[in-house]
């Protein structure tokens, strides 16, 4: 692999990202996948950085899995995203970050559609004024929130207290790095890096120490794919995708995976659970899987959070084995302890993968 | 008719110095410009021509010898056009060395570029090692440098890399690439017998005399295999082979295959150093970047510009005897015109 190759694409995809002042949007489903990842979103960029996000509790899903479903038209999901757009403008800000990749992929897609048809525009301020009375601006600047960590990577480094080194090799830990689908695909000039050798995540991992893997499936879908998993009958056809996935990537033996999409980081570590109980395979060392995590998470860990205030232990995949290579002190004993040592209960353990 | 009729030619490649050539004979004084160190644009790098295989030095020598032993020509390399404006029955040049040139006619003979095959960036020119292009391989079989592999056993041809592309900004057919691609994988295998050889096409554009046969030789003497699909991929594997990614039409499957080298088929793109010239010359250029003709059917040379002339490639993808053909009508149309200034 020639690497100056790749810098030189890097170099084409570079997108305005804004230092400060956003109106932050959380995805539906993250919280409940990996609880922690936001709230360590605006724990670093408000506390750690200082930084102005603003967010609101009237702020909706922005449609976008009832969309790519198929389940809702395209003028209901802009009308959506027209609301979110006019709470935005209500709070007083111009600069607007998703969450979410795939509310990034359809925020972008809405606010290009209605470049191309100023007509369809108008006629979603008419269906945002009949049905809500509100008014929108569109957003000056459109970031993924993966951007804005990107932007602050080697700010972060410096705060850093762990980095992605192995302690005790002293060498750096081998990343996979996946790109939620909706992430530049669609618009390559909208993601950092493009769509064919994205930069978001891999500058991350150069700026924390780690070495990034380019293996041969690395473009593909992680298996979330909507309709793919959404129906019931094709999950199958899911699970098949993200086995490709770990079947390639397998060779270059990862030490982790850090992902920039709801969708992925949850199907990238629980279908190793499937595949562990299918084929009694695991992808990682000494029957563990390959731990796989949010680039907030990341980020919480290479500032020195504590594991299980990230939310940790709802993985599937254990992430002690990453832990102790990057020389991370944790307390195993806290790992199901909620708010003020509330016993959460132990879950019950795979038959295959090996977990903490 | 007047002997001393300046005729400038823009671009000493095959067109320019077969205009040259025809020019002289009729008694006017060509002037080529070329803005390489050598004349022979393309030819230059190529080492054997579609379809009889002819060793391409062989004729660009042919070519170069005419010009140089003919004392008529004159040839600036390493110059290029930095200002030219139009004076009542000719035009004033002048060039980025300094000389200044008086002449009664121009024909411009710009060529092409090749298109830049790390742009369809999912190919990996320029990111892996084993992805080169048409004109690398060319370069290798005319002895330069080497190919990243030594003893290739897949092997893999893409047509179209960047033509017929809405994505790449080109619409067009390069043309030649087809049997280009069907050329160089006969002469892949005939150095790499037991290498198995692949062709992704979209479909193949054999129109010219003895190509169909280079094709059927191809499949049946050298058992090349032709998959009617594009390539939607390609990475590396951790030998540092290549993955490949295509969908086979005709099977109506996708298909994944590990090579050792991939060869894109790099077409033809509007030249992008004769912008200044073409601009000041107010040439009309059609969508794909290619100049216009003011009448490709029956005054194919000739441009809405008094004066004015062109022929090869700057007006779209072209073989190279159709280039040595437009060369000679471009000089045919130049007699003419000045013919018609002096009476």
């Amino acid at each position: 692999m020639i690497y100056e190759g790749k810098k030189k694409i890097w170099s084409e995809y570079q997108k305005e990202i804004p230092d400060d002042h956003y109106f932050y949007v959380r995805s539906c489903i993250r919280q409940n996948f990996f609880p922690a990842s936001e709230k360590m979103f605006l724990e670093i960029v408000r506390n750690r950085l200082g930084r102005d996000f603003h967010e609101t509790e009237h702020h909706t899903t922005c449609g976008g899995i009832a969309y790519h479903s198929d389940a809702i038209p395209q003028e209901t999901v802009m009308t959506i995203i027209a609301r979110q757009f006019a709470l935005m403008t209500e709070a007083g800000y111009e600069n607007y970050v998703a969450s979410c990749i795939t509310s990034f992929g359809l925020y972008t897609e809405t606010i290009e559609s209605w470049k191309h048809f100023p007509d369809l525009e108008a006629k979603i301020r008419e269906h945002l004024w009949k049905t809500c009375r509100k008014e929108f601006k569109v957003p000056k600047y459109l970031a993924h929130a993966s951007d804005i960590i990107y932007k602050y990577r080697n700010l972060i480094a410096s705060k850093a207290r762990y980095k992605l080194i192995n302690v005790k090799t002293g060498k750096p830990l081998r990343v996979v790095e996946h790109i939620g689908c909706h992430y530049a695909k669609m618009f390559p000039s909208k993601g950092v890096g493009g769509a064919e050798y994205p930069y978001v995540l891999a500058g991350m991992i150069e700026s924390w120490g780690g070495e990034i893997i380019d293996y041969p499936e690395r473009r593909h879908c992680c298996g979330f794919g909507f309709r793919q998993y959404l129906i019931k009958a094709n999950r199958g056809y899911s699970m098949s995708n993200t086995h490709k996935k770990f079947e390639s990537m397998e060779p270059f033996k990862p030490d982790m995976i850090i992902t920039n999409c709801p969708g992925c980081p949850y199907f990238l570590d629980r279908w190793q659970y499937v595949i562990s109980e299918l084929e009694g395979k695991t992808y990682g060392e000494n029957g563990y899987g390959i731990p796989v995590f949010t680039y907030e998470e990341v980020a919480g860990l290479v500032l020195g959070y504590d594991p299980w205030d990230l939310g940790l232990q709802m993985h599937q995949v254990a992430v002690e084995p990453l832990l102790d290579k990057m020389g991370i002190q944790y307390d195993p004993s806290m790992k199901y302890k909620g708010n003020e040592g509330r016993d959460l209960g132990m879950p019950e353990m795979p038959h295959f993968l090996k977990c903490c | 008719m007047n002997r001393k009729k300046n005729i400038l030619i823009a671009g000493a490649g095959p067109a320019g110095l077969e205009a040259a050539y025809r020019l002289s004979m009729m008694g006017f004084s060509p002037i080529l410009v070329e803005k390489e160190e050598m004349p022979g644009g393309h030819l230059n790098k190529w080492d054997r021509l579609f379809p009889e295989r002819e060793a391409a030095d062989e004729i660009l020598e042919r070519l170069l010898s005419r010009v140089k032993n003919d004392v008529n020509i004159k040839i600036f390399t390493s110059s290029y056009i930095e200002q030219i404006n139009e004076l009542n029955d000719s035009y004033n040049v002048i060039l980025s060395t300094g000389v200044t040139i008086i002449a009664e006619a121009v024909l411009i003979t710009t060529g092409f570029d090749l298109f830049n095959a790390s742009r369809k960036e999912e190919y990996g020119y320029g990111i892996y090692e084993r992805v080169i292009t048409n004109a690398d391989l060319e370069s290798w079989f005319k002895g330069n440098g080497k190919i990243p592999v030594e003893n290739p056993q897949s092997i893999g041809f893409v047509h179209c890399v960047g033509s017929r592309d809405e994505k790449a900004g080109n619409r067009h057919c390069s043309k030649v690439c087809c049997v280009t691609a069907v050329k160089q994988a006969i002469e892949i295998k005939e150095i790499f017998p037991h290498a198995t050889v692949y062709c992704f096409y979209m479909d193949l554009r054999m129109f010219g005399r003895h190509y169909e046969d280079m094709y059927l030789e191809a499949q049946q003497k050298h058992g090349i295999r032709f998959i009617r699909g594009r390539v939607s991929e390609v990475s590396e594997n951790k030998e540092g082979r290549l993955v490949v990614k295509a969908e086979d039409t005709l099977a109506g499957k996708p298909v994944k295959a590990t090579m050792d080298l991939l060869v894109l088929m790099a077409g033809m793109t509007r030249p992008a150093s004769s912008a200044s010239l073409y601009e000041q010359l107010d040439l009309s250029m059609d969508e794909d970047g290619f100049l216009r003709q003011s009448d490709a059917i029956l005054n194919g040379q000739s441009n809405h510009r008094k004066g004015i002339f062109v022929a090869g490639a700057c007006t779209g993808p072209k073989t190279l005897p159709d280039t040595i053909h437009e060369a000679d009508s471009a000089a045919m149309a130049i007699y003419e015109y000045l013919n018609r200034m002096t009476v």
